[in-house]
């Protein structure tokens, strides 16, 4: 079978570009907000437990949707002012930029919750030897929980990941030019929505296999060493 | 040493304003982008349509540099208000609901509300006829609030994000029939998909006035539009993009 | 703010609401009666049988439920045969081709959840059935599972949270549920962020007695009781 794209190829290209690139700014913010997420609910300091909960509950019971759709219209009052204050009278958010914060945003919800586990996971062992070693707070994050956390969370990251990737079609309601934009454009003029969704729904899958072979051989690596001693 | 600082900064705040002057040459408009044949992308993905031919045309006269901004129809106001764009010319009615949340230009063309149909069903378009009907027309647009504000409680109204989409509703069978602006009817019945289908009974709504948003208060750019859509349409230009598109006159 | 806007179109956003509870309730059933099927083939050890179902699961999983969805809304209305046939008045209705989209997605995520459960059993137990002379298929209904749902649960429960929020995307196929009527309300007051906002509390308000429901269902199944092995 063989799918005549009307001339739509180049444009659907670049719309899986643009996918990807959102995706991957979406993860790097998703990941920073997570870490944050997950240290403030395990922290000591109770008003840091109860923000980091308020983030990812919050967060996760809104849909993606509502969220896409707040950010990119909701923050105007929010650039103006801030624009006002650095002079900047053009600040404003574009399509790509509302959708990598609520993406990651959401993104980040959820990786609270998976680095909090990854955190719970490690033996009080290790971070005690640290403190007998003498290591600072910051020391023992930095070198005996963030490395081992990295190798627990990342199946659980790898998921999100995924499903992120396939969240990035919602950005296209506020008309950021992705896949499912230009498929849609392609419909438009052609009226073959049958042949064109079924294109992009191969684009994403595509797309998932390539980050499902990335995650397994990140997984093989981080667990280098562990192989051997949990067989 | 104060009156230095002052001088440095009253020249810093002079650099600042002045960059805006400059700045406020380039100009974006804003266009939906999937309203053949007003809006719409080519296969390319350039946005083509006798709303973005006009809007070239006023730029032009208005010695702007224009950059087309496109944006969903739903949200289409709202960005307009959120700056996302400067000046909206996407085919919108002139509506009161409207106007209390933009300002308008004078209009750019008139239009028509008018139903089309299957040729070969019998759809009268008088109040006890559409009872029960489901009828397609697109979110947020003057068809919309007025099937809702004149039929509300007695047919099925259903409502999309782009108008391409109602048209695709209305060809696979889902709609009785659509409510829509004459001319994009019009066009809609010149192509493939349309040639089963045609116009029912007269137009519901005569008086349809489109024209170009701007955000409240932005008089500055209203008049600057305005004045410019009197040019084009007194040197022939408008006429050359509306014999573009229609055989008759759409203003 | 402006809360005079936002209570004034309170009972059209509950309204809303209703039709998203009963998008989501109806697909979270039906998917989890087809998933059964096809989480038990997922996890069979015959490499033929476990085939299609992952073929299934690996497209569902794989690619957005908005393209899902516009393939089942658009793309599949565009063919004579399908207009033609019984099924016709169904997926003429938009609220069934939801309904069938959603079922079929969360379908795909309940039957991992179901195979990673019955993985999960532990053999001892599935040994002993066998041992006390239980058939195959008694095993899988009186212990497998019923042991797989206590597992399952909590990763039901998300999933059930995950596909309330899909519902949103109902608001694209001209469905009226709490996200197209925020959607219809906001193209009238162009208030975006007060009616956003009413709408995301109506979200939160509903998974949160969703949470407490599946809460006390977990605590009436002795689900805690089943985690240790």
């Amino acid at each position: 079978m063989t799918i005549d794209l009307h001339g739509f190829g180049p444009a659907l290209l670049a719309g899986t570009l643009m996918t990807v690139k959102l995706a991957l700014c979406a993860l790097l913010l998703g990941l920073v907000l997570g870490l944050l997420g997950a240290l403030a609910k395990t922290s000591p300091l109770k008003p840091l437990q109860w923000l980091g909960g308020t983030y990812s509950t919050l967060v996760r019971g809104i849909p993606e949707l509502l969220w896409v759709l707040l950010i990119y219209f909701g923050t105007v009052s929010l650039m103006n002012t801030l624009g006002e204050a650095l002079h900047l009278p053009g600040l404003e958010l574009n399509a790509f930029a509302a959708g990598v914060i609520a993406l990651g945003l959401c993104f980040g919800a959820y990786a609270t919750e998976v680095f909090r586990g990854a955190i719970l996971a490690i033996p009080k062992g290790h971070r005690e030897a640290g403190l007998a070693l003498g290591l600072s707070r910051g020391r023992i994050l930095s070198r005996i929980i963030l490395p081992q956390m990295w190798r627990i969370a990342l199946p659980g990251l790898g998921n999100l990941f995924m499903i992120l990737m396939k969240d990035t079609a919602l950005v296209s309601v506020i008309g950021l030019e992705e896949i499912m934009r230009h498929s849609q454009n392609a419909v438009t003029v052609t009226k073959e929505p049958f042949a064109f969704y079924m294109v992009a729904a191969f684009i994403y899958l595509g797309l998932t296999v390539l980050a499902m072979t990335g995650m397994y051989f990140m997984e093989k690596r981080a667990a280098r060493g562990f192989a051997r001693a949990s067989q | 040493m104060h009156t230095y600082k002052k001088l440095l900064l009253a020249a810093a705040a002079s650099l600042v304003f002045s960059a805006n002057a400059m700045a406020a040459e380039k100009l974006r408009m804003g266009i939906e982008a999937a309203y053949p044949p007003f809006n719409n992308k080519d296969a390319s993905g350039q946005v083509v349509g006798f709303d973005k031919d006009i809007g070239d045309a006023l730029c032009a006269k208005m010695k702007a540099e224009c950059e087309v901004v496109t944006s969903d129809w739903d949200g289409i106001i709202p960005a307009l208000n959120a700056k996302k764009f400067d000046f909206l010319v996407s085919s919108l009615s002139i509506t009161d609901e409207r106007k209390q949340a933009v300002d308008f230009t004078d209009r750019y063309y008139s239009n028509k509300l008018q139903f089309i149909a299957p040729k070969n069903v019998d759809f009268k378009t008088d109040k006890a006829s559409l009872k029960g009907k489901i009828i397609g027309t697109q979110r947020a647009t003057l068809a919309g609030s007025w099937l809702e504000d004149n039929y509300g409680s007695d047919i099925d109204i259903k409502l999309y994000d782009t108008q391409e989409n109602a048209y695709l509703d209305l060809t696979s069978g889902r709609v009785d029939a659509i409510l829509a602006d004459k001319y994009v009817n019009y066009d809609w019945l010149k192509t493939d998909a349309g040639k089963n289908y045609e116009f029912k009974g007269d137009p519901v709504v005569e008086s349809d006035e489109i024209g170009i948003a701007v955000r409240k208060g932005d008089d500055k750019l209203r008049t600057r539009l305005n004045a410019a859509l009197k040019e084009i349409i007194a040197d022939g230009t408008y006429k050359k993009i509306n014999d573009k598109y229609f055989p008759f006159d759409i203003y | 703010m402006n809360w005079e806007v936002i209570i004034k179109w309170l009972p059209r956003l509950a309204q809303g609401a209703t039709l998203t509870l009963e998008l989501v309730a109806i697909a979270v059933i039906a998917g989890l009666i087809l998933a059964i099927p096809l989480g038990i083939a997922r996890a069979s050890r015959n490499g033929y049988v476990r085939a299609l179902p992952y073929g299934y699961i690996f497209f569902f999983r794989g690619t957005p439920l908005l393209v899902q969805l516009f393939l089942v809304y658009y793309g599949l209305a565009q063919f004579d045969a399908v207009r033609g046939s019984s099924l016709w008045p169904y997926l003429r209705d938009p609220f069934w081709c939801t309904v069938l989209t959603m079922t079929l997605h969360t379908a795909a995520y309940i039957a991992e959840i179901l195979r990673g459960a019955l993985q999960a059993i532990p053999r001892g137990e599935i040994e002993a059935a066998r041992a006390l002379g239980m058939s195959q298929a008694k095993t899988l209904v009186h212990i497998m599972l019923p042991r797989a749902a206590r597992i399952g649960l909590p990763a039901y429960s998300n999933e059930v949270i995950l596909m309330l929020k899909a519902s949103a995307l109902a608001s694209t196929v001209t469905l009226l549920e709490l996200t197209g009527m925020a959607r219809t309300i906001i193209a009238r007051t162009y208030l975006p962020v007060e009616i956003f906002f009413a709408a995301g509390l109506f979200y939160l308000l509903i998974s949160f007695f969703l949470v407490q429901g599946f809460k006390l269902l977990e605590r009436w199944l002795r689900v805690d009781a089943c985690q240790g092995r």
